[in-house]
């Protein structure tokens, strides 16, 4: 399997603090991995160093081959990352179906024009003269990013298409956690990387969410997970990586991960009496 | 050489004063995140407070400082729970729009009051100076660093030794963890918003003895300075607010040596650019760290928007083409003309501000760039007006942006005060640079509007005029926003960070939304230009800015059909029912405020 991503020695220093510690990981192209670990133990850190959120202090990163340590969330976004927020992000007053399609800026090639170097630079007044006037190739491709934006809500049931006019602040939570899954999707990602996803989800909910990234997982898609509920990652996950206090403890198949001392202790917790354990706390 | 000890003392003594306020207005962030724009009414109401007690009551000046200090404090007081209070849990630039509202009421209170000319404070410490080395020093400026230095050592001991001080750091420090520990926050702001206006008042009092001169238009640049020096010092930061004020106080008191007095302020708003822009969490403070947060600027309350029909709008527009067949009478047609103007303007505002999220305080300078960008085109190059007023849009759209890209980096408050800045900067360099704008005589003669050689020289060719063009960019805009680019632009003002993470480009489409608004503000102020035929520095003043603001907030946020609304009810309105000119700002201020805290969405909401 050839690697899609390669996170070697990537460090991340807050204060005294080092959230993520010379952290290695690989991901194969259609690999599923779960990344778990107690609060705090810098998963969302390594999530924002790898989509150019945050910068590391040291260590790279490899997307197919490519060095993109540094590179802007923009650039990654056009190479194909698309990741979830551990707390949503939604566009609040968008609505559902422009959420999606916002998802899929990247992939709109006709209205936003991209040219060589000189002329780069009146690349914005083209997109907007093409956006104003709006040829037949301009109205085709937003046509057609409508039907797909479509077709992406209808994948969650009747949870959204009902919806799909209405603003994102207007819908529950969970429905909310369903629009960033989907407009992540709408970026047609090569690698897709969900943080939490089920945070906040009762049972009901937690289970549909884990039959669509099954679906997702079968569709051929590469998946980094970042997810507390265990039964959710040992059925879904080709490998699990445990991280604690910035450092990968244990990396390899559910089974064995699952019954690694190591993790086990991480997980009771037994060093540190101050962190709450697996399930998410407030935070 | 003595001269320079001079300036030097001179720049103290202005920083003393400064810091008088800067540190009030630190105080005030530190435990709200306010950036209190009615500082400086407080600090012309302390003027004229001591105006009253120095002429009425012939106080001596320790009185006159207890007084000044206690009506301060009032005021503060008031500030504080019709500002702040009550729109706690609304949006975070809520609050700073209020206090914007809270002081054109103020000043327009004491203007009503006092008249607007200015009046003089005298002092008899004034003619008695000192000779120290080669300089000299009056006993005014040793009273002025006693008390900057007095105050300094009771605040020093207030916060360092008194329960409630404590508590005013612990706020400081983290809001919600104070909260929890017992801290009454609200007592908190209370005493801070006391404090923080006392010393605002008796730095009004102060400067009015100091240049012997007050007058309430003051108030402005007082808040303007305060916020200099605090941004120069780190915002929130007490000591850095004190070091910030008195850089900036020798800063402009050398600047004045080199330069002249008209370089004054261009000096402290230059300072204030560079210092938000390369090191925003001040001069003292680490580069990496972020800026004190939560600063999102949006200013969108969550509502449905009234959508009308196109048939409804185009409807509209047919019966405003045929008022002048109607109401033949030029004052209405010149009010509506007015109008549309402004709808302009609106357009733009509620683009930039509303649609993708830049609260633009200085929205005026787009206007003045692009009346003299027309007048100057067809004055001195000979273009044609209809061309020049084209240009000139386009001159608008190209320099507005580029004045503010270096901000658009800046979020939330800092945005807005870097808008507030910029304009500044606009209005002092179209006064300095002579050659080119004629300085401070203006220009006049500016030819009348014509199009293709006709001339518009009725009422209503020019009512029709102004009205087309406004209908046909309000309809570019409808379309620009039915685009996937209305689209991004909201996501960019909903949340940067995930539209970052979905490869939108913040910059770009930040400054292709600054672009498009600009070209609409140039173009309104290219015809206001024409129709005036004379325009200077003051023509479209930073009142504007705030006026703008008022009409989009009144008509909905990012709203097209709002902005219009909103100026034909803020503009053409007190017109109608003839509202003298001092109340009108009275007015703006009043609706500001209210819409601020009971409908935030505007008439036609938000979009
Ligand atoms: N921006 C930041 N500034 C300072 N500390 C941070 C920042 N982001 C995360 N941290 C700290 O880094 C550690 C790891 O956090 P995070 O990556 O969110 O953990 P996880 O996602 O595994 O729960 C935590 O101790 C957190 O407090
Ligand atoms: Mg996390």
């Amino acid at each position: 399997m050839s690697a899609l991503l390669e996170v070697r020695g990537l460090t991340r220093r807050f204060g005294g603090l080092t959230a993520v510690d010379a952290v290695d990981l690989d991901l194969g192209e259609h690999e599923f991995v779960s990344i778990i670990g107690p609060n705090g133990a810098g998963k969302t850190t390594l999530f924002n160093l790898v989509t150019g959120l945050d910068d590391p202090d040291a260590g790279r990163v490899r997307l197919a081959g490519h060095d993109v340590t540094g590179f802007s969330p923009e650039k990654l976004a056009a190479l194909g990352v698309a990741r979830t927020f551990q707390h949503g992000r939604v566009f609040a007053n968008l609505s559902v179906l422009d959420n999606i399609l916002v998802g899929a800026h990247v992939r709109f090639k006709s209205v936003r024009p991209a040219w060589p170097a000189p002329l780069s630079l009146i690349e914005p007044l083209a997109e907007l003269a093409l956006a104003l006037v709006r040829p037949g190739a301009v109205k085709a491709e937003e046509a057609r990013m409508r039907e797909e934006a479509l077709a992406i809500l209808a994948r969650f049931g009747d949870r959204l298409l009902p919806r799909k006019d209405n603003p994102a602040y207007s819908l529950s939570y969970a429905n909310r956690r369903r629009v960033e899954i989907g407009r992540a999707l709408a970026l047609g990602p090569r690698l897709l990387m969900l943080d939490e996803p089920t945070a906040g989800m009762n049972q009901t909910e937690t289970a549909e969410m884990q039959a669509l990234i099954g679906d997702l997982k079968k569709s051929g898609l590469t998946i980094l997970l970042i997810e507390h509920k265990l039964d959710m990652v040992m059925q879904l996950s080709d490998r699990v990586i445990v991280m604690d206090e910035g450092h990968v403890i244990a990396n390899g198949k559910p089974a064995e991960v699952r019954n690694d001392p190591k993790v086990i202790e991480a997980y009771l917790g037994h060093h540190r009496a101050d962190r709450p354990p697996v399930e998410e706390a407030a935070e | 050489m003595s001269s320079w000890i001079d300036y030097t003392v001179n720049g103290l003594i202005i920083g003393n004063i400064y810091a008088l306020l800067a540190v009030g207005l630190a105080l005030i962030f530190g435990v709200s995140r306010l950036i209190n724009f009615a500082h400086g009414s407080v600090y012309v109401v302390g003027a004229y407070a001591g105006f009253l007690a120095v002429t009425y009551l012939d106080a001596p000046l320790p009185v006159t400082i207890g007084i000044v200090v206690v009506v301060g404090a009032l005021l503060g007081l008031g500030i504080e729970r019709f500002g702040l209070r009550p729109l706690q849990g609304h949006a975070h630039i809520a609050p700073l729009l209020a206090t914007i509202g809270i002081s054109f009421v103020l000043d327009q209170l004491v203007q009503l009051f006092f008249k607007p000319d200015p009046r003089a404070l005298p002092s008899t410490l004034l003619d008695q100076r000192f000779q120290i080395g080669s300089g000299t020093i009056g006993a005014l400026d040793l009273v002025i660093a006693a008390i900057g230095l007095l105050s300094a050592g009771l605040l020093y001991y207030f916060l360092r030794y008194t329960r409630l001080g404590w508590a005013v750091r612990a706020t400081a420090q983290d809001r919600d963890a104070a909260q929890q520990m017992g801290v009454d926050v609200d007592a908190v702001h209370r005493t801070v918003f006391a404090i923080a206006s006392g010393l605002g008042a008796v730095s009004g009092v102060l400067v009015g003895m100091y240049y012997n001169y007050i007058d309430p238009a003051m108030s402005f640049q007082a808040t303007l300075k305060g916020v200099v020096a605090q941004v120069v010092g780190g915002m929130g930061n007490v000591p850095g607010a004190i070091a910030g004020s008195l850089l900036l106080g020798l800063v402009e008191s050398y600047g004045i040596a080199l330069f002249g007095t008209s370089y004054r302020n261009l000096f402290a708003f230059v300072l204030l650019i560079v210092v938000l822009v390369l090191r925003p969490n001040g001069l003292f403070a680490g580069r990496r760290r972020a800026p004190p947060e939560p600063l999102t600027g949006t200013f969108i309350a969550p509502s449905k928007p009234i959508n009308l029909p196109p048939s409804a709008l185009l409807g509209a527009a047919a019966v405003a083409a045929l008022v002048p067949l109607m109401i033949p009478s030029p004052y209405v047609l010149q009010v509506l003309t007015n109008s549309w103007l402004y709808a302009l303007l609106g357009l733009s505002l509620t683009l930039i501000a509303g649609t993708v999220g830049l609260v633009s305080l200085g929205h005026a300078a787009l206007l003045a760039i692009g009346g003299y960008a027309s007048a100057l085109l067809t004055l001195n190059a000979g273009v044609p007006v209809g061309a020049a007023i084209l240009s000139a849009g386009l001159i608008t759209a190209f320099l507005g942006t580029v004045l503010v890209f270096p901000s658009f980096r800046l979020r939330g408050h800092y945005l807005s005060i870097a808008t507030l800045a910029i304009g500044e900067i606009v209005s002092l360099v179209i006064l300095n640079w002579e050659w080119l704008t004629r300085g401070p005589i203006g220009v006049s003669g500016i030819p009348s509007l014509s199009l293709f050689g006709f001339e518009l020289d009725t009422d209503r060719s020019v009512y029709w005029f102004t009205l087309a063009v406004m209908v046909i960019l309000a309809a570019v805009q409808f379309r620009l926003l039915g685009s996937h680019l209305g689209r991004v632009f909201r996501a960019v003002r909903d949340d940067d960070v995930a539209a970052r993470s979905y490869g939108i480009r913040l910059d770009r489409y930040k400054a292709l939304a600054f672009a498009f608004g600009s070209f609409a503000a140039g173009v309104s102020g290219g015809i206001t230009s024409h129709i005036y035929s004379y325009i200077n520095h003051e023509t479209f003043n930073a009142q504007l800015s705030i006026l703008a603001l008022t009409i989009v907030i009144l008509g909905g946020m990012g709203n097209v059909t709002g902005a219009i609304v909103g100026s034909v009810l803020l503009v053409g309105l007190p017109e109608v029912f003839r509202v003298a000119a001092e109340y009108r700002v009275l007015i703006y201020g009043l609706v500001l405020l209210l819409l601020v805290r009971f409908r935030p969405q505007g008439i036609m909401g938000t979009l």
